[in-house]
């Protein structure tokens, strides 16, 4: 069976030769322009006025562009309208776009940009949570609140209430491609863009405004992406439409991609939060209630932070059932890169909150932090079922006997023992063990995002090609999508070719996001492919004067009772008999409803598990870290590709467990980034993967009817990376009485600054 | 201000074939291959040395083709991702990566393969930490590494056990 076979990636033999093509490896006629912006020198202020003589005379400058030449709509925002192309006449973040630069070379536009004379009339920046919050700069009117029970009541009858208050930052997404984008103008007004984008269909939504024209005049194609993790939802529009514009003006291609440094600078990042929690517990450890509250750092414009915010309090509950809740969320508008979109969507954040809640709690209590988890953890299969904080009934808990078999796996138990015989022993290096769980939401909580379409051509030689609305970032999509096809043909992968999104080929498609691009577009290339099978079987019915049980696919051969033919001799039966050997194939997720508002309703499909056990050691001089060994289980239900799919549960958690103890942003008090190339922001190297690294897939299947069973996996397994975190903060608490009150990231600074607390 | 730059005639050896060509003595040797030579393996991801996708050999020696200018090619081989299979015949160190997933968006992979065949040169029988260290200044935000290093540690097995 084809489906479920651990295939390499489908672009594997091109990416190890340096053949697999990218935006900017795309060949254009020798008359391309390349594009920059020029940028904001203030976090804030008034555009007084704006010389730009010297860019205009500058080498290789062939056309310069103001908000004021923009014809048609200066808007690249994803949602409400609030995101200019090209700063208007205030300028709200550091690094924003002001004008853009077209020029015979990337060197030549970059340059260039540099020669201008920006006069900015400087307005107070509100750069930090607290400066937005005593300004009450918001978006919406004010906090959004989900409350369910008496949170004030069931705190003050709890035996013991723990408080507390936790930084976390946010994250530089680093996708090794930065952004990129290419047009090239086509007959008649019409354009084409090339875009390393995981929304096409938005890109030709943006085109097509900033151009005057309807959206079949722009054709948005994505072969693949250097990475994307959610920065490539909405921050690709930006350099599309720019591109766009100085095509369309110009008549002349245009390419525009960032250096790393204007990437990191004008592009938005994982928010960054801060999480106060009131805990309350009854003598046991059981959870009688919690009260959140998230200060979300969305930045200036509002991109996609709404549902990133919901997104953290669908999350506040991670795996435990907490009878009454409330949480608060305030989402607060700084002079900062607009926040976005990053691998589980606000969700890390949530779920950050209650395991940093309960790792407190443990301590507090004096109880072993891995019992007071399972204490609390939802009802699973057999028990009556309990319900999320929004409503959801939760009905697949797997994590009960997950977690067990972590435990055993990850010799728990006696590393635990281990780990304190260690600490008791050695007072430079100490040690931490933590384990954390997984339960992620699956489905675009806008509910609308949950469809896809899908393409597929079955030619006379019996050669499939597929298409659908998903991009390629890295995570082997189209590889688990072509096995579907492949599959329901009864062919081997080889005969299903891939081909590039295409926005002329499947129209009005969601973004890869939300971890759900095989789930969406595999149901609907499996819909395509059963529509043209089922021409075909009833074709050969007729024929041979069969049924339809009597037919089957497989190995390359199509059985007809007991005659045998090939795939492609079928096929050409069928064109000759004037067959339609081509298909659409459409999806929409079942059972879901959501009431933002309200904060109630099923607003997700299924949910995805995972527990990961981490090791690390600390050391008490410096501060510095390092994982020692991770073990993990993850349930992608009935896995579509075992070898992609542990690929994204080991990046996911490497990425997760850098977000938490490495990867540090830092803006200084006028709001400039001071932390803009990989000099000074650091993403884990191969020194800093775990030293041992144990990862399995959890045999199990998806309970609803998703694609062959399967689970999504993209971004669930980021969140294992919390347990790299909590295992810091159980080596910091080695170090004395205290609780080590860690912030994220735990930095070398952080972890020092914690072992000085809990000692005192 | 606007001095048109001089040229300079570069002659060099890429993946052992003659090639010559015209540089602003200011232009990269990455900015070479990729534009001058359409040898689009080696790829831009920072510019300033630190994340090594746009690594390539300089006479054998591992280099940041970012941090190297076209002209110093003069006169000296350059070794490219593109020169590393023999034909059809992928490097064992390709095939491996395959054979481990030890890849996913890719663009970190020309980069990574580049170096460590260096490593492998240098050292045959490289220690897991000694793999770890020389990989560092190439990063990858997809994977992980463990598969990354677990296809060279099984790659430079296979190389000396002669498979």
């Amino acid at each position: 069976m084809t489906a479920g076979r651990p295939l390499p990636h489908d672009s594997a033999a091109l990416h190890v030769s340096g053949a697999a093509r990218y935006v900017d490896d795309i060949p254009l006629p020798a008359n391309a322009l390349h594009l920059a912006f020029g940028l904001s020198p203030e976090a804030h202020g008034r555009l007084r006025g704006l010389d730009l003589d010297a860019v205009r005379q500058a080498a290789g400058v062939i056309a310069v562009f103001t908000a004021e030449d923009l014809r048609f709509a200066n808007d690249v925002s994803p949602s409400v309208h609030d995101e200019p192309l090209l700063a208007e006449a205030e300028v709200f973040y550091h690094g924003q776009p002001i004008f853009l630069v077209a020029a015979t070379s990337h060197r030549a536009a970059r340059k260039a940009a540099k020669l201008a004379k920006i006069d900015v009339d400087p307005l107070p920046a509100i750069v930090t949570i607290d400066q937005a919050l005593s300004a009450d700069s918001r978006f919406e009117d004010g906090p959004v609140i989900w409350q369910n029970g008496d949170v004030d009541n069931a705190l003050a009858r709890a035996a013991q209430v723990i408080e507390g208050s936790v930084e976390l930052g946010g994250q530089e997404h680093f996708y090794l491609e930065g952004q990129a984008s290419a047009a090239l103008p086509q007959d008649d007004g019409d354009m084409v863009v090339h875009s390393s984008t995981q929304h096409p269909t938005e890109i030709q939504h943006k085109v097509a405004e900033a151009l005057g024209l309807p959206m079949h005049a722009v054709r948005v194609e994505t072969r693949r992406m250097g990475g994307g993790f959610g920065g490539k939802e909405s921050q690709g529009n930006a350099l599309a439409v720019a591109c766009a514009v100085a095509a369309q003006a110009t008549g002349r291609p245009c390419k525009m991609r960032y250096d790393r440094d204007d990437d990191m600078v004008i592009t938005g990042k994982r928010h960054d939060f801060r999480i106060g929690y009131r805990i309350g517990v009854d003598g046991t450890g059981r959870l009688l209630a919690a009260d959140f509250t998230h200060l979300v750092r969305c930045g200036w414009a509002q991109d996609l932070s709404l549902p990133v915010a919901d997104r953290a309090m669908l999350h506040a509950d991670n795996a435990y059932h907490i009878p009454v809740m409330r949480i608060e969320s305030h989402r607060l508008k700084t002079n900062t890169a607009s926040a976005t979109a990053f691998r589980g969507f606000g969700g890390p954040q949530g779920m950050f909150g209650i395991e940093r809640a309960l790792d407190h709690v443990a301590h507090v209590l004096r109880m072993d932090p891995v019992d007071l988890r399972r204490r609390n953890f939802y009802s699973g299969p057999g028990a009556p079922r309990q319900h999320t904080h929004y409503g959801m009934e939760v009905e697949d808990f797997d994590l009960r006997p997950m977690v067990s078999a972590l435990l055993q796996r990850s010799d728990y138990a006696t590393r635990r023992a281990s780990v304190d015989q260690w600490n008791r022993e050695n007072a430079v290096l100490k040690k931490g063990l933590a384990l954390s769980p997984v339960k992620f939401g699956i489905s675009f909580t806008l509910t609308h995002l949950n469809q896809a379409g899908a393409l597929v051509h079955v030619y006379q030689d019996g050669s499939v090609a597929m298409n659908h609305g998903g991009t390629e970032m890295g995570q082997g999509l189209n590889q688990k999508v072509a096995q579907v096809a492949a599959r329901i043909f009864g062919i081997g992968p080889d005969r299903v070719r891939i081909t590039a999104t295409d926005t002329a080929k499947v129209p009005n498609t969601s973004a890869t996001a939300a971890s759900s691009g095989s789930d969406l577009n595999g149901m609907a290339v499996k819909a395509a492919c059963e529509t043209i099978k089922s021409r075909l079987v009833q074709h050969l019915c007729k024929k041979f004067s069969v049924s339809d049980k009597e037919i089957r696919f497989e190995d390359g051969k199509v059985k007809v009772c007991d005659q045998v033919f090939s795939f492609a001799d079928v096929v050409q039966a069928a064109y000759l008999a004037r067959i339609s050997l081509s298909a659409t194939g459409y999806y929409r997720t079942p059972k879901l409803s959501w009431d933002r508002v309200k904060g109630r309703g099923r607003p997700f499909f299924y949910f995805a598990y995972g527990v990961a056990a981490t090791e690390a050691v600390v050391d008490t001089l410096t501060g510095e870290s390092r994982i020692l060994r991770a073990d993990i289980l993850h349930d992608a239900g009935a896995s579509l590709n075992p070898a992609l799919d542990i690929g994204q549960v080991e990046g996911g958690y490497v990425q997760g467990a850098g977000w938490l103890t490495m990867e540090e942003l830092l803006w200084d008090d006028d709001g400039r980034l001071l932390t803009h190339a990989p000099a000074t922001y650091k993403i884990p190297t191969a020194r800093d993967a775990p030293e041992v690294f144990n990862v399995a897939l959890w045999d199990g299947e998806n309970r609803e009817e998703t694609i062959y069973r399967s689970k999504a996996v993209g971004e669930p397994p980021f969140m294992l990376g919390i347990s790299a975190f909590l295992a810091l903060s159980d080596a910091v608490s080695a170090c004395g009485p205290g609780y080590a009150d860690l912030d994220a990231p735990a930095t070398a600074e952080r972890i020092l600054a914690a072992i000085n607390r809990v000692r005192a | 201000m606007t001095r048109i730059p001089t040229r300079t005639h570069v002659t060099t050896t890429v993946n052992g074939d003659p090639v010559d060509f015209l540089a602003d003595p200011r232009e990269t040797l990455l900015d070479c291959l990729r534009d001058k030579l359409g040898l689009t393996g080696a790829k831009e991801g920072c510019g300033t040395g630190d994340c090594g996708a746009c690594s390539v050999q300089l006479d054998g020696r591992l280099v940041c083709s970012c941090l190297v200018l076209g002209v110093e090619a003069e006169g000296r081989e350059v070794k490219t991702i593109e020169g590393m299979a023999e034909g059809n015949d992928l490097h064992p160190l390709q095939a491996k990566f395959i054979e481990h997933a030890a890849l996913q968006c890719g663009i970190c992979t020309p980069g990574i393969l580049v170096a460590t065949e260096a490593l492998l040169k240098k050292n045959p029988d490289p220690s897991e930490e000694e793999v770890r260290y020389w990989l560092a200044g190439n990063l990858c935000r997809c994977t992980g590494y463990d598969k990354i290093i677990r296809a060279v540690l099984a790659t430079a097995r296979d190389l000396r056990e002669g498979v």
